[in-house]
């Protein structure tokens, strides 16, 4: 068998098939419709998708300030003293101002 | 007056979905024609198609309109199609052995006069079909722009989005195997 020729027939017989156009009926219609329904839901998608992060990231600033006060129990009890004092003596200043004034 | 397809495209850009509509309308057969050539089954050809206007809806921005609209989609399209080659390679194992009665017939009219097997058979367009099919996803692809199509090595790289001398490269190969497959084919009928 001359597979050559054989290559050459197959080729050409490939080359006279006519194009097939055909198109689904209303095939644009499914198109349109597809691509509506996927751009309406977009919007929501892309909201969705920013409180997501938004959550996430409290999440994560959370879990840090959790662990830092959970392994920093004195330093946090401390920082804790020292605010409450200083809350204090702000808040007596004037008391105090006009205890010591004769 | 009807829109041209540069408003269209613009209108469509500003978030007008329905001027996408004649665009898909009027390219769709050229879209089909060539989907065909290397889907069978009528269901992957239309989801083909489909993902084709999909990702061009996506992408239209990135159309910048130097070529026409039809180029800018045709690459795609075969884009499209050859990721699906690459995809779907399920009948590239099989065997020539499931040949029908009228390929059978064309295979013995040609093994005893070359000339006497017609070229527009219908049995002839089968058992090319069933060639392509073995073929890997690029040499069908180089074997159909290339040999089929008759399109240049140049248009191929545009359409592939390969260089030139990946192009040549490819249809080297591309023909070394379908001689391959041929050799294969007749070897399983006649030996």
């Amino acid at each position: 068998m001359n597979l050559e020729e054989l290559h050459k027939k197959l080729i050409a017989a490939a080359r006279t098939g006519v194009l097939d156009e055909r198109v689904p009926h209303a095939f644009e219609k499914r198109i349109t419709a597809l691509l509506a329904s996927r751009v309406a839901p977009d919007n929501l998608a892309l909201w969705v998708r920013g409180l997501w992060r938004a959550a996430v990231s409290c999440a994560a600033i959370s879990m840090l300030l959790g662990a830092w006060a959970l392994f920093n129990p004195a330093s946090a009890t401390t920082a804790a003293d020292d605010l409450s004092q200083s809350f204090e003596s702000t808040l007596l200043a004037s008391v105090d101002s006009s205890d010591q004034a004769p | 007056m009807e829109p041209t397809e540069a408003e269209l495209i613009a209108a469509v850009l500003r978030g007008d979905t329905a001027s996408f509509e004649p665009l898909v309308q009027k390219y769709s057969p050229r879209v089909f024609a060539t989907t065909r050539r290397y889907a069978r089954r009528e269901s992957e050809v239309e989801d083909i198609a489909q993902e084709v206007w999909l990702k061009a809806f996506s992408k239209l921005s990135s159309f910048r309109g130097e070529a026409p609209f039809e180029h800018w989609l045709m690459r795609m399209t075969v884009r499209t199609c050859y990721d699906f080659l690459r995809g779907h390679q399920r009948n590239r194992e099989s065997s020539f052995s499931e040949l029908s009665e009228p390929e059978n017939d064309w295979l013995e009219r040609f093994v005893a006069a070359p000339e006497n097997a017609d070229d527009h058979a219908d049995a002839a367009k089968l058992l090319i079909g069933r060639v392509l099919e073995k073929l890997s996803p690029p040499a069908r692809l180089v074997i159909t722009l290339l040999e089929i199509e008759d399109r240049s090595v140049k248009e191929i790289a545009e359409l592939t989005g390969w260089s030139v001398p990946l192009v040549k490269v490819r249809a080297f190969r591309a023909r070394g195997e379908m001689r391959k497959i041929v050799a294969k084919m007749a070897k399983e009928k006649y030996l």
